[in-house]
């Protein structure tokens, strides 16, 4: 049946990574509106990003949401959740879901994925044993490893174990040490990881995760579960070697098994390990149904990746719309996702080829082991393995099947700065992210020929780099070079002034010791004569002398420098008035400070709203009642809240555990500490931080550039949050730390990103550009791994001591309050331009057409009356 | 210091000049390199008083004033923006949505993606200075 007009009705059985694959490339390409999909889901929600699931404990559901949202808002599409397919009808053409409505197709699509397998082991249905797969499964255990902990006494650790050493069980156990339960693998081969890696690998891992706190078990058979004699729960694992272990919880890793119950039902040829058999155009016997993703079975074997299903989704949907594409076999390159502990594998690890030479490179007291496979001759690449430092993977990866360039391939085992690697020039089809399947030459088309200027953009064009990220290094790197060549410079000037980015001006300044604009534009500035800074550089240079301590903002030639906001001390807005906001630290205020607040609004006649930073914001003040507002606000003990720099803004807590029921520390009292400590410092963006006093989370912390939550043992932190256009929700830096260990932590965050980060660049983006991420984060403040902690914590320390408020100092200096005049020849005179209307009992600007219907009810000297 | 003593900015009141010179204030009431208001009826004037520095030439230590008026806010704020320069021009930056203006011909240099507000002309209006002994007079239409 061809094209008749209207659509020929597709249906999707399974709501998985595939599904959604198949679901937006068909919705990508098939313009004409040919076919309308149905997808059934069994699990309770829209597909998500299973290969990311260990990412649901610290970033929730969002952050493993996968793809557009819009996808299912298309018309010719519909997906409906919790909804299994119970049976096939082959020749009626049906499906029947298991409310038991029947719904006919025109072409079906198995997308069923698969179950983790479950070995026969006695006692694998005790409470308490958990399988890693789904959302549920890993809501499930976490569930279950908090209740163990509150059931415990106090001090007693929650003790894990994780059956089955590959890939899925690492990460699981890793998920374990993240809740903070021990964690012990259990393997029946003779070392981690096995498909994907050889023995000296694995005993280089081994070394790693123990490294990790997590202990490991080789060949160790599991014969049974037993009960815990007075709960029933899982409480010892007895091994057929003799041995035990006592646990409270087990995750079983041993595998997955492809559900093909539906297929095999329907009388469709299954293969030997189970799988719907397809062929190359991943359709199954019956020219109707097509198979994709883990359940199908292809080439005689199911594959327990995403790259290769997303690969058959692709093939499906050619042949849907006439296409020949056919499945060109499989990339099975792998890395574990596991922080800290850096694995990855691709092509013929095990050497298996005929004559194959290894190359093999270890460390192991370092805990490294890397081997490159090669054709005899020594110069094809087919296959690699790297434990402990997987850096050479991502650029060796798309190499495989083709020759290395330069005579020693060694050379690309070497540690970084050991040794040259030769450079590699990737040809265009080398696949660089197999995941989304996208070659080198699509990344560098998106930036030749759909101008895409950087990382985020291509990743945004081409898919590559946003399922497992472990390509992004070389996307990076092949953008870089692509820019490059275009003659787009890459260019990290600040402006026609300066040639350098922020950062290096910053150390510049710093290491010459320079302290006035002058000298430094004499001696960092482009060389043009006339050069003079603008409104972009100028700021930038205001910020970094006010961060290295160079007195009042407003002192000398610094107060050139400031942009309206700090140059007022206050916040310009729309009609050329100011607002002034005091600060609350905490969002803690005294019942006399709410009255001086009140009083001071009404005499001046502000306008005044609560602000999302918790304190009081007062719009409507010009420049020449400025110092008259300050003076009363000063005297009743109020500072400058800094809203109007890029600076520290406010620390939002919840109540805590003062008054709340459930708090478990004094989320106000720590608030107020860190506003204390960090108010006035400046910094290349505004700054927030929050404070939540139980993990309720109340003061929406981890919407903050820092977001500290209460645990029952100290603070949890997390940075790197932002609300605004692109929302951001913090990352996890470190765990119950005492409140010394977190002021000492946010205190080393804070300053490398003053120091590092870009102009107007804010802490997620910051993060995603240290080398190394959240990692990288981590390993300079919390392991001094650039040995620069201590002057770190010296910088901070000179600012908590050389802070003044800048408001108090500006009262006390006729030189500085001279700038607070309305005009030089008429310095209290108001700004004759300025009308007002009122409006729910509080003044605002007048609009244009009030102002010409003539219904303005104030100009700029008339109070507004209560 | 050396301040200008012969008007030099292309005159608000065509060729005949200025209709009449009004004081505004000493030259020590401007903060170099930053700008002041100053108002004469109901006109407002933005003055800026460079500094002796030599990388702004021949402008280096002399006043400019042009409109108070940011034609693409609507606000009175140009003597709030920021003074510097773009290839040896001297300029300020609105502060509302900064837009850069030469101080000497008063053109807006650089739009930043903005149409002024209520079909105002970009470029500013610039009025003529003369520096007699420490007192700086603007020329008004
Ligand atoms: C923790 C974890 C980490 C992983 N890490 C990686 C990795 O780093 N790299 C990698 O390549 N792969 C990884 N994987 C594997 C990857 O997630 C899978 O290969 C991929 O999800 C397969 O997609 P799929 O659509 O075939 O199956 P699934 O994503 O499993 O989706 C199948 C869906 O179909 C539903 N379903 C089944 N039967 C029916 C029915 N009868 N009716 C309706 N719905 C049904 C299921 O409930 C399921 O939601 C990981 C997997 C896990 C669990
Ligand atoms: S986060 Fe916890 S302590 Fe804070 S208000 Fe909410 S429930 Fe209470
Ligand atoms: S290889 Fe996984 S996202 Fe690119």
């Amino acid at each position: 049946m061809v094209n008749s007009g209207t659509p020929q009705h597709l249906v999707v059985v399974g709501g998985g990574m595939v599904a959604q694959r198949l679901v937006e490339a068909l919705r990508a390409r098939d313009d004409a509106g040919r076919y309308r999909v149905t997808v059934f889901a069994e699990e309770p929600r829209a597909p998500y990003d299973r290969v990311g699931l260990t990412r649901w404990f610290e970033e929730g559901p969002e952050g493993i949401a996968l793809g557009d949202p819009d996808l299912w808002a298309d018309p010719l599409v519909t997906l409906h959740t919790d909804r299994r397919i119970e049976s096939i009808d082959r020749t009626a053409k049906t499906v029947t879901d298991r409310l038991g409505h029947v719904h006919p197709y025109d072409e079906l699509v198995l997308a069923t994925g698969s179950s983790a397998a479950m070995p026969p082991i006695p006692g694998n249905d005790l409470p308490g044993v958990f399988v890693y797969r789904t959302i549920d499964d890993v809501a499930a255990l976490r569930g279950w490893v908090e209740e163990k902990r509150r059931c415990h006494p106090a001090g007693k650790p929650v003790r894990g174990a994780v059956i089955g050493g590959g890939l899925l069980g690492l990460e699981a156990a890793g998920a374990l040490t993240a809740l903070d339960a021990q964690a012990t693998v259990i393997e029946f081969g003779t070392h981690l990881m096995g498909v994907q890696v050889d023995l000296g690998g694995g005993q280089a891992l081994k070394r790693l995760i123990n490294g990790k706190g997590i202990g490991v078990r080789a060949e160790t058979a599991t014969s049974q579960m037993r009960p815990h004699r007075r709960t029933g729960h899982v409480g010892r694992l007895d091994f057929a070697d003799g041995g035990r272990l006592d646990v409270d919880v087990v995750v079983v890793a041993t595998g997955v098994r492809p559900r093909d119950e539906l297929g095999r039902a329907a009388g469709l040829p299954v293969g030997e390990r189970g799988g719907v058999v397809v062929d190359l155009s991943c359709r199954t016997e019956d020219p109707n149904i097509w198979a994709v993703g883990e359940v199908a079975c292809i080439e005689g074997r199911c594959l327990g990746l995403v790259a290769p299903g997303n690969t058959m989704a692709e093939v499906v949907v050619d042949r849907l719309l006439g296409g020949q594409a056919e499945f060109p076999g499989a990339d099975t390159a792998t890395k574990l996702k596991l922080s800290g502990v850096d694995v990855a594998s691709f092509g013929d690890a095990h050497a298996r080829t005929q004559d194959a030479v290894e190359v093999v490179w270890a460390d192991p007291v370092a805990g490294v082991y890397k081997k490159l496979v090669l054709s005899d001759d020594a110069r094809t690449l087919l296959g690699g393995v790297f434990v402990g430092d997987a850096a050479p993977y991502a650029s060796l990866r798309p190499m495989l099947g083709a020759e290395l360039p330069g005579d020693d391939p060694s050379a690309f085992l070497l540690p970084e700065g050991g040794g040259a690697a030769p450079g590699l020039e990737l040809p265009d089809e080398a696949n660089v992210c197999s995941c989304n399947n996208v070659s080198a030459g699509t990344i560098r088309g998106a930036v030749t020929e759909h101008q895409c200027t950087d990382v985020p953009g291509v990743k945004a064009c081409t898919r590559a780099g946003t399922t497992c990220g472990a390509c992004l290094p070389l996307v990076k790197k092949l953008v870089d070079t692509e820019l490059e060549r275009a003659g787009i410079e890459v260019s990290t000037a600040l402006c026609e002034h300066f040639e350098m980015s922020r950062a290096q001006l910053f150390d510049a300044v710093r290491v010459a010791d320079l302290h006035s604009f002058s000298d430094i534009v004499a001696r960092f500035g482009t060389g043009s004569a006339g050069n003079r800074g603008c409104d972009i550089c100028k700021p930038v240079v205001a910020s970094i002398l006010a961060s290295l301590g160079n007195g009042h903002i407003l002192a000398g030639e610094q107060s050139t420098l400031q942009d309206t906001n700090d140059h007022m001390l206050a916040n310009l807005q729309k009609d050329g008035t100011y607002s002034v906001v005091p600060r609350m630290p905490g969002g803690e205020v005294t019942p006399e400070g709410l009255i001086v607040v009140g009083e001071v609004a009404r005499d001046f006649g502000l306008y005044t709203k609560i602000t999302g930073g918790q304190r009081i914001d007062m719009f409507g003040a010009r420049v020449e009642q400025l110092p008259d507002i300050w003076r009363r606000l000063v005297d009743a003990g109020f500072e400058s809240g800094h809203a109007y720099g890029k600076s520290l803004r406010t620390v939002k807590s919840c109540v805590g555990s003062t008054w709340c029921r459930y708090g478990v520390q004094d989320s106000v009292g720590m608030a107020v500490e860190l506003e204390l400590r960090y108010r006035g410092l400046r910094s290349p963006h505004k700054l927030k931080l929050g404070v939540s006093g139980c993990a309720r989370e109340c003061a929406e912390a981890r919407g903050k550039d820092v977001g500290v939550i209460a645990t029952d043992k100290g603070w949890n932190v997390y940075v790197g949050g932002n609300g605004g256009q692109t929302p951001r929700h913090a990352r996890l830096l470190a765990e119950d730390l005492t409140s010394e260990e977190l002021i000492r932590t946010i205190d080393r965050f804070l300053m490398y990103y003053v120091r590092t980060a870009d102009r107007l660049q804010r802490t997620a983006p910051w993060i995603e550009e240290v080398d190394g991420g959240l990692e990288g984060v981590r390993e300079v403040i919390m392991e001094d791994s650039l040995g620069i902690c201590a002057d770190l914590d010296a910088a901070m320390a000179r600012h908590v001591e050389n802070y003044e408020d800048e408001w108090k100092a500006v009262l006390e200096d006729p030189e500085k309050l001279r700038r607070f005049s309305s005009f030089v020849n008429a310095p209290k005179d108001a700004d004759p331009s300025l009308a007002y209307v009122t409006e729910r009992g509080q003044r605002r600007p007048a609009t244009q057409a009030e102002r010409a219907a003539g219904v303005v009810i104030a100009g700029p000297k008339l109070e507004v009356r209560a | 210091m050396t301040v200008n003593d012969v008007a030099e900015a292309p005159v608000a009141a065509g060729p005949a000049g200025p209709a009449r010179w009004e004081r505004a204030c000493l030259v020590s009431d401007l903060f170099p390199e930053r700008g002041a208001a100053a108002l004469f009826g109901d006109v407002q004037v933005a003055l800026f008083r460079l500094p002796d520095d030599a990388a702004y030439g021949g402008h280096a230590g002399r006043v400019h004033a042009v409109q108070n008026l940011d034609p693409f806010s609507g606000a009175h704020v140009m003597s709030r923006g920021i003074v510097g320069t773009r290839a040896g021009e001297p300029t300020v930056a609105a502060p509302v949505y900064k837009q850069v203006f030469s101080l000497v011909t008063g053109v807006c240099l650089v739009a930043a993606d903005k149409t002024p507000k209520d079909g105002l002309p970009a470029d500013l209006v610039t009025y003529p200075v003369e520096v007699r002994g420490d007192v700086i007079y603007v020329g008004l239409p």
